[in-house]
């Protein structure tokens, strides 16, 4: 008896080491390749980034030195335009869906719409960003009838809203249906509780969702080929043309001169980092205001 | 200082589901009043009505007159604005996870417009002092989230939550039956001392809870309100042969 009980205690234990090891091993795994990718891009692009690099704009083909400064900034401008567009519109609609039309079929169809504009692939956003505001020989906005920066943000904010509406949706639902109650209990309009409790409550996974859609459009390309058309010289202007980062280095890594095989992978490896930044900005800001006792 | 509440003829429905029939009482003012019964009954139904949060779900329906002193809620007013003249302490505890201990006690009037410092820190004060924290969070008002305290003072900070914005009632459902037996005394010596400045309605399932705190005791059955009088009457000498097989523990 003893020993059967024993037995079956060893083997539950090699069990759990195993399964543990299975865990671990999956992962590594996962995290691997992006390693991998990160440590290939240092070794390949760190040589290049100089002072220049982030000062300069690119040289002529033939000429040494130069730089993608335009292109950083560029995607600064497009990324900034994107989220004013993305962000504000992605937030309100998860509110509506989570808080105010629950259950209605208005509701239903929205998710459904945002759901598959999650799936259209990118270079069909870039197209048809690129028929409604750079093709149109009619100019019924500013911005209209060229290449330009506004283009660009708006494909790329117009690719944020879905990320950004199901999770704050998700992030909404979670809050507990008490916190809701005791809101309410306390007389307070229903409005005011979902902005002041229920949102800020469900904030940190809301930020989190605003910050994937960052990092997915901010390394998006063909919807930038298009629509910017992207810039060998400084531009800020959101009325024409400008660079940007992945299209620079898309452009540069198809090129056959040398000195600009060399910045695409500089450049490359500066997206990564200054992507993980940006998020680890926010993340850090936001956290400050969090108090004891709270994650 | 509390009200009376008049109830006439209320019956509420979660859908097609007939929860509270023909409900009749007088709630007096200045004292505690527990309801009673099983699982189901619809005692919590009853109170929701009482403050107008039964209609916040989509398919609840009420007919009848709750009369509050001399307002009449379900003709003359704004749900929002019952609810600031009728406070509700819930079963489980729920602080506001994001906000600090000052913060919580302090939302009923932020977040409708209150702003003077000093008035809020007033008010913070009297209010935890009315619900026995005070000496346990002085030092840590703006530093703890709400979320941190233990259970019973978890309740206890809703409960101060609730009178911050001086109510002239507040309903309880349940409010010790996720607390431990220290904690759930506190809360009855809390009631007693309550009783003199605001009308209380308490639902609890534990009966000993109602013969401690309140002066008169309302029995639930199935929908409808079987036996309404003194707790002394009710437990010692009920009228109802249902009230006293339930006091007797045959069901329930």
């Amino acid at each position: 008896m003893r020993t059967e009980a024993s037995t079956r205690a060893n083997i539950r234990t090699m069990t759990d080491h195993a399964v543990t090891g299975l865990a671990v091993l999956a992962t590594v795994l996962v995290v691997a390749p992006l390693v991998a990718i990160f440590v290939y891009l240092l070794y390949k692009g760190a040589s290049s980034l100089n002072f220049d690099f982030f000062t300069k704009v690119p040289k002529p083909p033939g000429e040494v030195g130069g730089g993608m400064a335009n292109a950083i900034v560029g995607s600064a401008v497009l990324l900034a335009l994107a989220s004013v567009i993305g962000i504000p519109m992605g937030i309100g609609g998860g509110i509506y869906l989570a808080e105010f039309g629950r259950g209605t079929k208005l509701a239903n169809a929205i998710r459904f719409t945002a759901d598959v504009l999650n799936g259209v692939p990118s270079i069909v956003m870039g197209m048809a960003a690129y028929a409604l505001i750079v093709a149109p020989h009619i100019s019924l906005l500013p911005f209209m009838g060229h290449f330009s920066a506004f283009a660009g943000g708006v494909a790329l904010g117009i690719m944020m809203i879905p990320t950004v509406t199901r999770t704050t949706e998700e992030m909404l639902l979670m809050v507990p249906n008490a916190i809701r109650e005791a809101a309410l209990g306390l007389g307070v309009p229903n409005w005011r509780s979902v902005l002041s409790i229920t949102v800020k409550t469900a904030s940190p996974g809301i930020i989190t969702g605003c910050m994937l859609a960052f990092s997915r459009v901010a390394g998006e390309t063909a919807p930038l080929i298009f629509t910017v058309l992207g810039n060998s010289f400084w531009s800020t202007s959101l009325n024409r043309p400008i660079a940007a980062l992945p299209l620079q280095i898309y452009v540069f890594a198809l090129s056959p001169y040398d000195d600009w095989h060399r910045l695409a992978w500089a450049g490359s490896l500066v997206l990564i980092v200054l992507i993980v930044l940006a998020v680890s900005l926010v993340r850090y800001v936001t956290s400050r205001g969090v108090l004891k006792g709270n994650s | 200082m509390g009200v009376g509440i008049e109830v006439i003829n209320l019956n509420a429905w979660y859908g097609s589901n007939h929860t509270l029939q023909d409900i009749n009482l007088h709630i007096p003012a200045n004292q505690a009043t527990a309801l009673i019964g099983p699982s189901g009954c619809g005692k919590s139904t009853f109170v929701r009505c009482l403050n107008r949060m039964h209609e916040t779900n989509p398919i609840a329906r009420v007919t009848g007159t709750v009369r509050i002193g001399d307002l009449d809620i379900y003709e003359s007013a704004a749900p929002v604005s019952i609810r600031r003249r009728v406070g509700m302490v819930f079963q489980r505890p729920n602080p506001f996870p994001t906000m600090s201990i000052y913060d919580n006690v302090a939302s009923g009037l932020k977040l409708n417009g209150y702003t003077n410092r000093r008035v809020l820190d007033d008010i913070v004060e009297k209010s935890l002092k009315n619900s026995a924290l005070w000496d346990e969070v002085k030092d840590d008002l703006k530093k703890k989230s709400g979320a941190s305290l233990s259970g019973g003072q978890q309740q206890r900070l809703c409960i101060a939550r609730a009178l911050a914005v001086d109510p002239e009632v507040l309903l309880m459902d349940e409010p010790a039956s996720a607390l431990d037996p220290v904690s759930t005394a506190k809360i009855e010596d809390l009631i007693f001392e309550l009783k003199s400045q605001y009308t209380i309605v308490i639902v609890t399932h534990n009966m000993q809870q109602a013969a401690r705190v309140a002066e008169k005791t309302g029995f639930f059955l199935n929908g409808r309100l079987v036996e309404f009088d003194s707790t002394h009457k009710i437990f010692t000498n009920p009228g109802d042969k249902r009230t006293e097989d339930y006091i007797t523990g045959r069901f329930g």
